[in-house]
């Protein structure tokens, strides 16, 4: 059975903690979440404005127990972003925040729950739902790319139980929310962790704020999750002098955390008794492929771990063939069940079956050392991580090209380089780029040059750009 | 210049913001630029400017650019205007 199915069994148990510390049990949970699909007709598609909130995850809950289809967005997405996504997918509904009510034309409220209303759109849905899809999570949540992963709900259910067996995920645990829930690694968390009777304590508030402490000490939350950038921010905070005796387990994912800070975590959490997880993982599958036990996170630090249960990794070479040495690199490929039916680029692709067959070649490049320790060497795709959102870097330059701005952009995770000429202006180009990723600006450098090296055949020089390097504006 | 003018500087610079912006609307997340990576870049830009190292407590509770007088006066930074 589907975990959203059989979790009524934590009946009193406490589901979810909402911000203003109400603590809400699994019974009540489901009640709200139940309450909230009767408003929907089965297989139609909703678009799920999500913050971490109740009304979002309980929205989420309940579509997914009413076999209606949510398509998740972070309700910080820009309005024009939000309405091409409403253009392309043409969603039956939209569950979201009263306060956004108006940013949807046409449309009728047919439910309220706390701070959120259910609209009906006129939209007339010409289009089918495939009998497997369950929910549809964007690869970037950036570039208002309409790019979404499809995940069935045999993905989903699989992936939950592997994180939260190699987790040891139990009743005892309370997580605390550092990240979105419309983005993989933070649902993935929300699911690993209901499936298992643990508690979440909802917030919007960042780790750079004094309440995101003060909920965690409250609650005795025993662990969150972060991505590279989390852990920039954690060392900031000296977080080796802080003093948290009720947190137990921090994982990392959503890029690559480097060697350094790996170890110098490892070290830390090992000193304080915590068990520290390194992951990696992909929407593209569901979110999960591999994590380092924490027993290995100081002698293996830099290196993602094996496959998580379940799941098996093997790497191929330029051939397609499968290298059996190791210490040898190549492109990381993975298969298990939570392996996602492929993509979709508008309502028209709802209705295909699983594509990828339970193989995803991760666009990676890795090898894998003498003890069967996968580490990550570099990447196939043109993309950055750029604290913890995927950016494509020919997507950015088309949008740029566009808005009318000759550019090339490269760089590494977290700092990109956007080469314009010296015809247009830095600050307005990087307003344009903050403004349309919704992404800090401390993400970005914007750097003049006199003209973009292309060859002949009028395609980058990346190489060439190097040599102008990265002085910031 | 003097330390207000610093300060005003370290905000002006680190969230793009023109001068009339320094008020006390200006709270944590009151802008895109003022996120939780936006304070942790302003903040080391604060410690460059001063000289001096932030306390965990004060990072956090470092709310708004009118909170930021009171804790950096903590630092021995003076803003009287004489």
């Amino acid at each position: 059975m589907d975990f959203f199915n059989c979790i009524d069994m934590y009946g009193e148990a406490v589901a979810v903690i909402a911000e203003d510390s109400e603590q809400i049990s699994y019974k009540e949970f489901l009640l709200i979440a139940d309450e909230i699909k009767k408003h929907l007709y089965e297989r139609s598609l909703v678009f799920c404005i999500c913050g971490n909130n109740i009304e979002s995850i309980a929205g989420y809950i309940g579509f997914l127990r009413g076999s209606v289809v949510p398509l998740l967005v972070n309700m910080h997405t820009n309005k024009e972003a939000l309405k091409n996504l409403l253009r392309l997918y043409l969603p039956r509904y939209v569950w979201l925040p009263k306060s956004m009510n108006e940013d949807i034309s046409d449309c009728e409220p047919v439910y309220y729950y706390g701070n959120y209303v259910l609209l009906k759109t006129s939209f007339t849905s010409s289009y089918s739902l495939h009998d497997d899809l369950a929910l549809l999570l964007t690869t970037s949540g950036s570039t208002g790319s309409p790019k979404f992963v499809r995940q069935s709900y045999k993905n989903i259910m699989s992936n939950a139980n592997s994180i939260s067996e190699y987790l040891k995920i139990n009743d005892k645990d309370r997580y605390i929310t550092t990240m979105p829930m419309s983005y993989t690694y933070g649902l993935s968390i929300i699911n690993s962790s209901l499936l298992k009777g643990a508690s979440i304590c909802l917030t919007n508030k960042t780790l750079m704020e004094k309440e995101f402490w003060r909920l965690l000490k409250e609650h005795n939350v025993t662990s969150f999750g972060g991505v590279p950038y989390i852990y920039e921010m954690l060392k900031r905070l000296r977080f080796s002098r802080m003093d948290l005796p009720s947190l137990r387990t921090l994982t990392q994912a959503g890029g690559r955390l480097d060697k350094e800070l790996s170890l110098e975590f490892a070290t830390i959490c090992r000193d304080k008794g915590i068990r520290f997880f390194v992951m990696y993982g992909q929407t593209e599958a569901t979110a999960r492929m591999s994590y380092l036990p924490p027993e290995y996170a100081i002698l293996k630090a830099g290196s993602i771990g094996i496959a998580i249960p379940g799941g098996k990794f093997r790497l191929q070479d330029e051939n397609g063939n499968t290298i059996n040495e190791s210490e040898t690199i190549g492109e990381l490929v993975y298969e298990g069940d939570n392996v996602t039916m492929g993509y979709s680029n508008d309502c028209k692709d709802l209705c295909k079956g699983d594509e990828n067959r339970g193989i995803l070649k991760t666009g990676d490049i890795a090898k894998r050392d003498n003890d069967g320790f996968y580490y990550i060497v570099g990447r196939k795709k043109r993309f950055l991580k750029i604290f913890g959102n995927r950016v494509n870097l020919d997507e950015v330059e088309s949008m740029l090209k566009t808005a009318g701005y000759e550019c090339a952009c490269d760089g590494t995770d977290d700092g990109m380089k956007i080469f314009i000429t010296l015809k247009d202006s830095p600050k307005e180009v990087k307003h344009y780029i903050i403004e349309n990723t919704g992404i800090n600006q401390v993400g970005f450098s914007v750097i003049c040059v006199p003209k973009i090296p292309r060859n002949n055949s009028g395609k980058v020089l990346y190489s060439a750009l190097q040599c102008y390097g990265g002085s910031l504006v | 210049m003097t330390n207000k003018e610093k300060y005003e500087q370290v905000f002006i610079t680190c969230f793009s913001l023109e001068k009339t912006a320094l008020n006390d609307e200006l709270v944590y997340n009151s802008l895109p630029e003022w996120d939780s990576v936006g304070h942790m870049a302003m903040i080391t830009v604060l410690e460059e400017t001063f000289n001096i190292m932030i306390e965990t407590d004060d990072i956090v509770d470092f709310s708004s650019y009118n909170k930021g007088f009171e804790i950096l006066e903590k630092y021995g930074i003076r803003f009287n205007s004489t």
